[in-house]
């Protein structure tokens, strides 16, 4: 008997508003109210004075090591307009945006960077998980989170995001596995920039989409213009929902670009052209966004100007507050580790010391201890 | 009180803390319907459903992984991983993101999960099936471990595990499933953790130990005609240091006794705080009894690379000549 196609597939790939200016009007018919496409601009163009000024702040001194976020503007942010307030966004680190949209102060972020614990520590009442520094192990925590929201009958779902380089980490394919046998509502955001700090994604995956991962795990899968606002929205308008109403998880694979390097201590001149660069620059999704704002009369230069100090003076004092906080005394770190700290950990505590000598108290200048002075300090 | 396993003492807490505690999942490889290689999880799948009992996909990190989202979410999930072995790939869940999500998030998010893994050898089991990688764990900040001796212990330890607002990881001695009975009570009670207790009273030797050697040093010390004091440690991270600083200051000699290598292993933790606290008190170094330092042999060897009760006796003997 001669073999029969027992399975085929294809992948769309949605683009609305593209880097000419041209606009789908049936896919992008209703989609985003005007006064929330302003918005959301808005946002962009703060969330990008902050990644300019976090970049200072490094180059400067003040601050460590920095993801630049540049260029990826509209992904985590359309992602996270869709999402509901009580929706999780389990995020890696270059999600700033839909984190500021969520309502996580920025400050949060330049204290992460800054070397304080203090910036993971997330409102209350704000659905976020904190940024994920090792790759691709948070969205088996986003597929958690989702099962937890289906065993307790919420309508809620988490949406986690990663890059492409993430994809080729064993515990992506396992919560991606997970998700899809579980039925959890979830949706998993690719954020495909091209780039794992110097690996492109060609040497990630071998197959021409990384979207088409999905179809092994046997969930819908989608690719769109992650530069796009209006192709983002609509993706994750569709994978919400399903996830939403019938506990399906949807992967969507979204094309962007890392205008910066991948981080402050990386220099990526050293592996990618100048020209794949300056094409991105023209599909800049805050650019695009703001000439078709202009086109709909929605925004003038006047506006962008009271845009432009408004950022300034948001970004000014998320700095302020961020390098003004009150230190944290080193006792704080150990009753951090446990509900109930251990005894040992006490002693350190207490002491700082991990010398036992001098933990347990003994006078200073005494070489030797004596039984009595144990008995003392150990009962 | 009914005569249990140290399984069904096991399985006797699950169901009990799972009737009172709605919050509980337990989710693992074959847990459910066929209720766990070792039937440790019998009878849950039926008792409880589908929802609570969860068969998950053949992968340990994505168990731990899920566990951990779902107890930021608030549940209290008990993941199970079927043999110590297989722990190795959960190692980045456990020590990436269970142990440090309550420091680094300033308790905004907690992770209180029990990993419940069989560990250690003794019972002619295949490879990577009988390895006591238990101080790898220990050394980790963020997390506590666990590892009872006795079906008594293993009931009221593992509830007051399930309890912690912390990661635990419940290591449970397979050799020790069904080795013996003893009296469990029907009605709830916890054992807390980092309490080590003290199994024989004595004042030549103290001998301290974990887990299945602790059975093997009851034979030892029987058959050594001694007085020798024995400290089950129950919990191996936080070490109840008291209980073993007042023991070795009455006896000054201590063997160390545990199935994982020499080296690095948590007797050398233990020996070390012995020398803190207890300098001018000893009579004798201290000693270690453990598994070699090399690969976990196959089973045709594996009673000659763990610490049996032949070898805990010369080193008691030793120890007490000195």
């Amino acid at each position: 008997m001669p073999a029969r196609t027992v399975y085929t597939a294809s992948i769309e790939s949605v683009s609305i508003l593209d880097e000419h200016g041209r606009f789908d009007a049936q896919l992008g018919a209703d989609l985003i109210p005007n006064d929330d496409l302003v918005k959301l601009y808005e946002q962009m163009a703060i969330s990008r004075r902050f990644d300019e000024i976090a970049f200072k702040l490094q180059r400067s001194g003040r601050m460590g090591t920095y993801p630049e976020n540049r260029g990826q503007e509209a992904t985590s942010l359309g992602a996270a307009y869709v999402l509901n307030k009580d929706d999780w966004l389990v995020t890696c680190y270059r999600e700033n945006t839909g984190l500021f949209w969520r309502g996580l102060p920025m400050e949060y972020i330049l204290l992460h960077w800054m070397g304080d614990e203090r910036g993971n520590k997330i409102p209350d009442g704000l659905c976020i998980t904190p940024l994920a520094i090792p790759i691709g192990t948070q969205m088996l925590h986003a597929a958690g989170l989702a099962w937890a929201a289906k065993y307790r009958e919420e309508k809620r779902i988490a949406c986690t995001f990663f890059g492409d380089g993430a994809t080729s980490e064993g515990d992506f394919h396992e919560a991606m596995n997970f998700a899809a046998n579980l039925d959890l509502p979830i949706v998993f955001f690719c954020q495909n920039n091209g780039w794992a700090i110097s690996v492109p994604t060609n040497k990630q995956c071998s197959a021409p989409t990384l979207a088409q991962r999905g179809i092994a795990y046997g969930m819908d899968c989608i690719q769109c213009d992650g530069n796009d606002i209006f192709a983002v929205v609509r993706v994750m308008k569709e994978a919400s929902q399903r996830a939403r109403e019938t506990n399906r998880p949807t992967f969507i694979e979204a094309l962007t670009y890392r205008l910066g390097d991948h981080t402050t201590a990386d220099d990526a001149r050293r592996y990618r052209d100048e020209a794949e660069l300056q094409m991105w620059m023209q599909r800049d999704p805050i650019i695009r966004l703001g000439n078709y704002l202009k086109e709909l009369k929605l925004w003038d230069r006047s506006k962008e100007d009271a845009l432009q100090e408004r950022a300034k003076a948001e970004v000014a004092d998320a700095v302020k507050r961020a390098e003004e906080i009150a230190d944290t005394p080193i006792e704080e770190y150990f009753d951090a580790m446990y509900a109930d700290i251990p005894e040992e950990l006490r002693r350190q505590r207490d002491t700082l010391r991990t010398s036992s000598l001098g933990q347990e108290g003994f006078a200073q200048g005494v070489e030797t201890p004596t039984k009595q002075g144990i008995e003392e300090t150990v009962n | 009180m009914a005569n249990l396993t140290l399984v069904q003492a096991i399985n006797l807490a699950l169901i009990q803390e799972m009737e009172r505690d709605d919050r509980i999942i337990i989710l693992g490889e074959d847990i459910g319907v066929n209720g766990g290689v070792f039937r440790v999880t019998e009878g849950l799948h039926k008792r409880f459903g589908e929802k609570r009992v969860v068969d998950t996909p053949l992968a340990e990190s994505g168990i731990l992984g899920t566990a951990i989202g779902l107890a930021m979410a608030g549940l209290r999930p008990i993941p199970e991983i079927q043999f110590e072995g297989f722990l190795a790939p959960a190692y980045d869940q456990i020590c990436t993101h269970a142990a440090r999500m309550r420091s680094r998030t300033r308790g905004a998010l907690t992770v209180p999960l029990t990993v419940r893994v069989p560990i250690g050898g003794g019972i002619h089991a295949p490879e990577l099936h009988s390895d006591s990688p238990e101080a790898v764990y220990a050394h980790q900040p963020g997390i506590k471990v666990v590892m009872p001796s006795s079906p008594y212990d293993a009931k009221g330890l593992l509830i007051s595990a399930i309890r912690d607002p912390d990661p635990v990881i419940f290591f449970e001695p397979k050799r020790l499933y069904r080795a013996f009975r003893e009296e469990v009570p029907e009605d709830e009670y916890t054992i807390p953790l980092g309490k080590a207790r003290v199994v024989a009273e004595g004042d030549e030797v103290t001998v301290i130990s974990w887990g299945a050697p602790v059975v093997q040093c009851m034979t030892a010390i029987e058959a050594s005609g001694k007085s020798i004091e024995l400290i089950d440690l129950r919990t191996i991270y936080p070490i109840d240091t008291q209980t073993i600083v007042q023991s070795v200051r009455k006896t000054g000699r201590a063997v160390i006794v545990h199935e994982a290598p020499k080296n690095c292993g948590l007797g050398a933790e233990i020996a070390s705080r012995i020398m803190e606290h207890c300098f001018l008190y000893l009579e004798a170094p201290i000693q270690r009894v453990t598994g070699f330092d090399m690969t976990m042999p196959y089973y045709k060897k594996e009673l000659e690379y763990l610490p049996e009760a032949e070898r805990i006796g010369k080193a008691l003997a030793e120890v007490a000549a000195y």
